[in-house]
């Protein structure tokens, strides 16, 4: 059985006329944490647009293990197991804390199901659990409006960790994170990584050096480099496109 | 202690006072005749449920309701009609020259038919609707409108079709439901505590859709729909099925109104019944079933004394409560006690801050 | 069905036709390019009628020497305290009430509520009609045989050069320039140093003023009464909605589908089945357009 969980062939759309990703290739094991990194445009956030289906691609395939995504729509993409987080947070405001985790319990998502839940006790050590996982043991009771820029992160990777899937997608997770919740973040990842398939774009260098298996850069909608982070900082292409890291 | 939790304890004292009210306090001192206009006024409070649980928690604005409110109501009254008129034909009919009962009428010579028909047409028709709409990720203000047309559409078949519907007049004159008289006092006074009956049950089975998964499944929906997808949802699903709640007792609502008032007219079916159905719930507010019940009680109250004393005043009176509602209390009277009542709590103890 | 009565029929779906597109015009301008619902757009097309009949009275009492010219009088007044009144609307009431659509769906309600009362205290619930103005009596006879009245030729030139005059308007001076930057990115434009705050009250303000001299246009072809306003909101509403919010033409285009395909079908089928018949159908194509059948892109 291959190990390649995602695969990305010849994917290309644009906008307008303006061409956000061209052609693009790319592949992700199972149990990998890779980085997506480059300028602003480069492509990122619509890669995994696509990929989690905000956006349909003009051109070229999304497999996910066996399924096409391009032919699915959000829903059944998430259900099948990949889970995203957005660069802008977004939580449930009007809904506490709990009730976030609750709503992406990945259970019983249909009418019936939904109108007929019972809160087992199970279903309440789970909650608890991720909870704790994301520091937000004792805000469950709390609107999520209210949250902190930060916490509202943590609730976002809260709610993708009780969705449980296999491949996670997550957006400049620590964007406008203090020093020390982007280290309390960088803990988070490193342990719930294992068993999954992070794909994580961020800009934050010392960051990505931290977690990366592997890096991929991206420059206008295109596959720059690919490799280690060493590799990738020593790239003279990555050098040129990017003033240092 | 959260907003959520804030709204229980003052819903369940407005629920106790509203039982009370209307089970003890009315009929003691209230005669027949004001009963069976409070009955009237409880009937439009059971379309309200729905629009709270459409529009306060699914952020559906229908200006439609009027349309499943016509069709239940007019399904009863072709059987009531039936019962009054049988074995002739009903009158509207005899003066229109119709000869023969259209085919479409006949079924509704049985109760039971009747009954499942109003339970089951008007849902289908709002469910397949709805659904088709919202997998085309039509917005709120498009929809809206829509709804709006087809209230219209129907009004205008009704109006337009003298013969079969009793045109503007609608249909009148009823008499027995399965044998039993609905128009002597005695009736009035049965039908007004079924009435209650009635509309218990459905703020039952609203509350127990707000409180349960679903329910918190629809604010999310309501506040972010996209969002909503992400996290595993068919989310036209969960719209088209508040909406069909919500059809299901605007249904519901006409059928009584038919029982109830001893008539029906495409006046209810239209676009201005519509409107003010909704302003019950603005009024009550719109994220509170029990609003709901107190706000159609209120305007339908304040309806009947002011147009019957000061007729011009009326339409002053509804659009301006209409304009102060929406620009200052968009939350409805509810939301002014709770707020009222959280301000006492916070200014009471010391809240642990985060 | 001879051509001569095919042509006279169309050109009967005409007066319609002219009342609609004024109207939504002025409610795609303020709906589509201010996201605005105004319910109370009909009693403002109301109130220019009213000022229209006002106007003719003086004249009659005081002027009627020059009952001959008082129509065009009558279209400025109409259209000024229109446009005043739209002014004063959008400041005081609706500016408090952007981005909650549907709030501002029941509040112009419930102030169109107020204003049908108040033209019914004031001007009594019974229909006020204007008399004709005598050179647009009679028809004109282009081909033996096809009569076109004269007032509804002089109702559609109007039209089309109010129409013409608002496209001008919209894309070729400095305020139409202001407006479409001030609805495209508020911020922006705040930023750029337009007062947004003033471009809001003149777009409300002249989408009210077409309204009324839809209203005026309207007292040449029936009587006015305090419900008149009632009769054409909705169906302006479906008109815009229809053509789609995006661009003008579409709602002049959408105004003469359906006007035309309204007076045709009611030579055919009853007046009320007509009527039903285009409901369903704008209900149909609203279905598989969304966005109205004139709009360009499907935009989210």
């Amino acid at each position: 059985m291959s190990s390649v969980i995602l695969s990305v062939q010849e994917l290309s759309v644009s906008f307008d006329g303006f061409v956000a990703v061209d052609g693009l290739n790319f592949a992700v094991e199972r149990n990998e944490l890779r980085c997506v990194i480059g300028p602003n445009g480069a492509g990122k956030t619509t890669l995994l647009d696509m990929i989690c289906g905000k956006t349909k691609p003009s051109h070229g395939t999304i497999k996910f293990k066996d399924l096409e995504l391009t032919a699915m729509v959000e829903y059944e993409i998430t259900r099948a197991g990949v889970g995203r987080k957005f660069q802008t947070p977004a939580v449930y405001e009007d809904l506490t804390v709990l009730e976030n985790l609750e709503i992406s319990y990945p259970e019983q998502r249909g009418i019936f199901g939904s109108l007929f839940f019972r809160r087992t006790p199970d279903y309440r050590l789970r909650i608890d659990e991720v909870a704790d996982q994301v520091y937000l043991r004792e805000l469950l009771d709390t609107k999520a409006g209210l949250l902190s820029h930060g916490q509202k992160q943590w609730l976002e990777i809260g709610m993708l960790l009780m969705q449980d899937p296999e491949l996670m997608l997550l957006d400049e997770p620590v964007a406008g994170m203090s020093a020390r919740e982007r280290e309390l973040t960088a803990d988070l990842l490193k342990k719930i990584a294992p068993g999954r398939c992070v794909v994580l774009i961020e800009h934050d260098m010392a960051f990505v050096r931290s977690i990366a298996h592997k890096v991929t850069v991206l420059h206008q909608g295109k596959l720059l480099a690919e490799g280690t982070m060493e590799n990738i900082q020593s790239d003279e292409r990555v050098i040129d496109v990017y003033l240092g890291s | 202690m959260t907003m959520l939790r804030a709204v229980n304890k003052p819903g369940l004292v407005a629920a106790i006072s509203l039982a009370l009210l209307l089970l003890v306090v009315f009929p003691t001192v209230l005669g027949s005749y004001w009963l069976n206009l409070i009955s009237k006024y409880l009937v439009f409070a059971i379309v309200g449920v729905g629009i709270v649980l459409a529009w306060g928690y699914g952020g559906i604005l229908s200006l439609g309701q009027g349309l499943f409110f016509g069709i239940g109501g007019y399904l009863m009254a072709m059987y009531l009609k039936l019962q009054a008129s049988a074995p002739d034909l009903p009158d509207f009919m005899i003066w229109s020259s119709t000869e023969v009962l259209p085919w479409w009428w006949r079924p509704y010579h049985s109760l039971s038919v009747t009954l499942i028909s109003i339970a089951i047409i008007p849902a289908a028709l709002a469910f397949v609707f709805s659904y088709a709409v919202f997998r085309k990720r039509v917005g709120g203000v498009y929809f809206a409108i829509v709804t709006l047309a087809l209230a219209l559409t129907l009004t205008v078949m009704l109006v337009g079709q003298q013969g079969y519907t009793g045109g503007a007049n609608g249909i009148t004159d009823f008499k027995t439901l399965a044998g039993m008289s609905i128009i002597s006092n005695k009736a009035k006074v049965v039908l007004y505590f079924v009435q209650i009956v009635i509309l218990f049950v459905v703020m039952g089975i609203g509350t127990a859709i707000i409180k349960s998964r679903l329910g918190k499944i629809l604010i999310a929906i309501r506040d972010r729909e996209d969002r909503v997808r992400f996290s595993g949802y068919d989310t036209a699903l969960f719209k088209a099925f508040i909406f069909t709640v919500s059809a299901f007792f605007s249904a519901l609502g006409g059928a009584l109104y038919s029982l109830q008032v001893g008539l029906i007219t495409p006046t209810l079916v239209g676009v201005v019944a519509s409107i003010e159905m909704i302003i019950y719930v603005a009024v009550g507010g719109r994220l509170s079933i029990v609003g709901a019940v107190f706000g159609a009680l209120l305007v339908g109250w304040s309806k009947s004394v002011i147009s019957e004393s000061f007729p011009t005043v009326w339409l002053l009176f509804l659009g301006g409560l209409f304009i102060v509602i929406t620009m200052f209390l968009p939350s409805g009277l509810a939301g002014l006690l709770i707020r009222l009542r959280f301000r006492r709590v916070t200014n009471a103890a010391p809240e642990r801050t985060q | 069905m001879s051509f001569d009565v095919f042509v006279m029929q169309a050109f009967s779906g005409i007066s319609l036709f002219t009342i609609l597109v004024l109207m939504a015009l002025g409610l795609a301008i303020i709906f589509g390019l201010m996201g605005v619902i105004n319910m109370a757009h009909g009693e403002i097309m109301a109130l220019g009628a009213y000022v229209t009949y006002l106007t003719a009275s003086v004249f009659e009492k005081y002027l009627p020497s020059l009952m001959g010219i008082y129509v065009f009088f009558a279209l400025a007044f109409a259209f000024l305290a229109t446009f005043a009144f739209g002014w004063l609307l959008e400041r005081s009431f609706i500016r408090f009430l952007y981005n909650r659509p549907l709030d501002t769906l029941l509040a112009t309600w419930g102030l169109s509520l107020v204003l049908q009362q108040t033209y019914r205290s004031v001007f009594g619930a019974q229909e006020v009609s204007v008399s004709m103005t005598s050179w647009l009596d009679g028809a004109w006879e282009p081909v033996s045989g096809i009569q076109l009245p004269l007032n509804r030729l002089f109702i559609v030139g109007l039209t089309i050069v109010v129409s013409v005059v608002l496209y001008l308007a919209l894309y070729r001076t400095r305020w139409g320039l202001n407006v479409r930057a001030v609805t495209q990115n508020r911020a922006m434009s705040g930023a750029a140093g337009i007062n947004t705050n003033r471009v809001d009250a003149m777009t409300f303000a002249v989408g009210s003023g077409l309204a009324g001299i839809a209203g005026s246009v309207f007292t040449m072809i029936g009587s006015t009464n305090p419900l008149t306003g009632q009769l054409y909101i909705v169906d302006s509403f479906i008109v815009v909605v229809f053509g789609g919010v995006q661009t003008l033409l579409g709602t002049f285009l959408s105004a003469l589908v359906l006007s035309q395909a309204q007076t045709m079908l009611e030579f055919t089928l009853s007046g009320s089945m007509a009527r039903v018949c285009i409901l369903l159908l704008v209900v149909a194509v609203l279905y598989f357009r969304p966005n109205g059948l004139f709009s360009s892109k499907v935009r989210q």
